[in-house]
């Protein structure tokens, strides 16, 4: 069975839950309308469509637009070799969902690392504390708002953190340059 | 006779009594025996293990011994990169380790944060712990390392310990500042 017969399975199961499956380069992904069903959905992909491996979570920031957050989850089934993605949208004042370490307990760091770099909460979660950055860190470096440099912060006999000199970068590659000069590291906009 | 002799001690010549300075006797005793302390962070930390291996045979200048414990160690090697997580345990570990002591910063990251001027990381490890030698390179490569600690005993072998034992056992405020004392001569 390939992934987009899986996830029309999913389909007739949940229904109006979600939009016609969209296929990239082999790829299927399902776009879950309501993150509030995303544990049920799981909980449903693992048990009947045998998607028994969590292979990661991530999380988007959509800066400027609404919804804001996209979490992104990559199933896989170790029994039938298919690939599934799993993608719903987080309102910025809601920024939270369930849970889906009950169906995998892999899960668990993956959504401390989402919390930790974006603010993400996910209800339900049996210890959504920081997992990168040290406990009493104020910000969620990942958020496109974040500067690069970062921001100075102060956890007496934890941490601290002061922003890096930037010096006018932030340096970038180009690949398809014709020599080294045109491809060394460079300040580069957009529109160059 | 061989011109280095000179320079040596012949008992034929002077009997038992060898002359010297306390500070270069004392100094000769230290930089012989440099015991580092891996502080181990990154990739650094692979050129440092391949520096205690056998291919570079870093115990031809006294510094074999590691020691993972900064009770027991003189020279601080801080071989990689320095996260601002990181950053307090690595000076509490410098602050448990037992005067007199020294700290090379190994490679881009140590120095100065190298590639990542980003939020996470320590804009070189000199803004929490004091620096003897910086190595250069992205890792340094283990001669790159041992030249630093060669470099870190010429330094060794200039330092006015008389001076500073006298200073910190009266426990004087100095506000004189110190005057770099010239080399002594070459005992070897």
């Amino acid at each position: 069975m390939s992934a987009l017969d899986q996830a029309n399975q999913l389909i007739a199961q949940f229904g109006d839950l979600f939009s016609a499956p969209t296929e990239f380069r082999g790829e299927v992904t399902l776009v879950v309308d309501d993150p509030e069903r995303i544990a049920e959905v799981c909980a449903f992909a693992k048990k009947s469509l045998g998607f028994d491996y969590l292979v990661d979570i991530s999380s988007v920031d959509n800066y400027g637009d609404d919804p804001r957050w996209t979490v992104v989850y990559e199933l896989y089934g170790i029994s039938h070799a298919q690939y599934l993605r799993l993608k719903t949208n987080v309102s910025e004042e809601k920024s939270e969902l369930p849970t889906v370490t009950a169906v995998w307990r892999t899960a668990d760091w993956h959504e401390r690392e989402i919390y930790d770099m974006m603010g993400i909460r996910f209800r339900g979660h049996p210890d959504l504390r920081r997992i990168l950055m040290w406990e009493g860190y104020p910000y969620f470096p990942l958020r496109k708002d974040f500067p690069l440099a970062g921001k100075p912060s102060e956890m007496p006999d934890v941490a601290f953190s002061k922003p890096a000199p930037i010096e006018g970068g932030p340096f970038v590659a180009a690949p398809g340059g014709k020599d080294a000069i045109e491809r060394e590291p460079r300040v580069r906009t957009p529109e160059d | 006779m061989h011109a280095s002799t000179e320079f040596g001690y012949n008992s034929k010549i002077e009997g038992d009594a060898i002359h010297t300075r306390v500070d270069a006797a004392l100094n000769w005793f230290r930089k012989n025996s440099l015991w580092p302390m891996p502080m181990g962070l990154a990739c650094c930390a692979i050129e440092l293990m391949a520096t205690g291996a056998s291919r570079f045979d870093i115990s031809r200048f006294g510094m074999e011994v590691m020691r993972f414990s900064p009770r027991q160690s003189d020279v601080m090697i801080v071989a990689g990169t320095v996260t601002y997580k990181m950053a307090l345990a690595v000076k509490r570990i410098y602050d448990q380790m037992a005067e007199p002591k020294w700290v090379i910063a190994m490679g881009a990251c140590a120095s100065t944060g190298g590639m990542y001027r980003s939020y996470a990381v320590l804009q070189g490890v000199d803004n929490i712990i004091p620096v003897d030698v910086y190595v250069a390179g992205c890792p340094p490569r283990p001669e790159a390392l041992l030249d630093a600690l060669i470099k870190l005993q010429g330094k060794v072998a200039r330092e006015p310990v008389v001076k500073e034992l006298v200073i910190t056992s009266r426990k004087k405020a100095l506000s004189v500042p110190e005057k770099p004392v010239e080399a002594p001569p070459a005992l070897a």
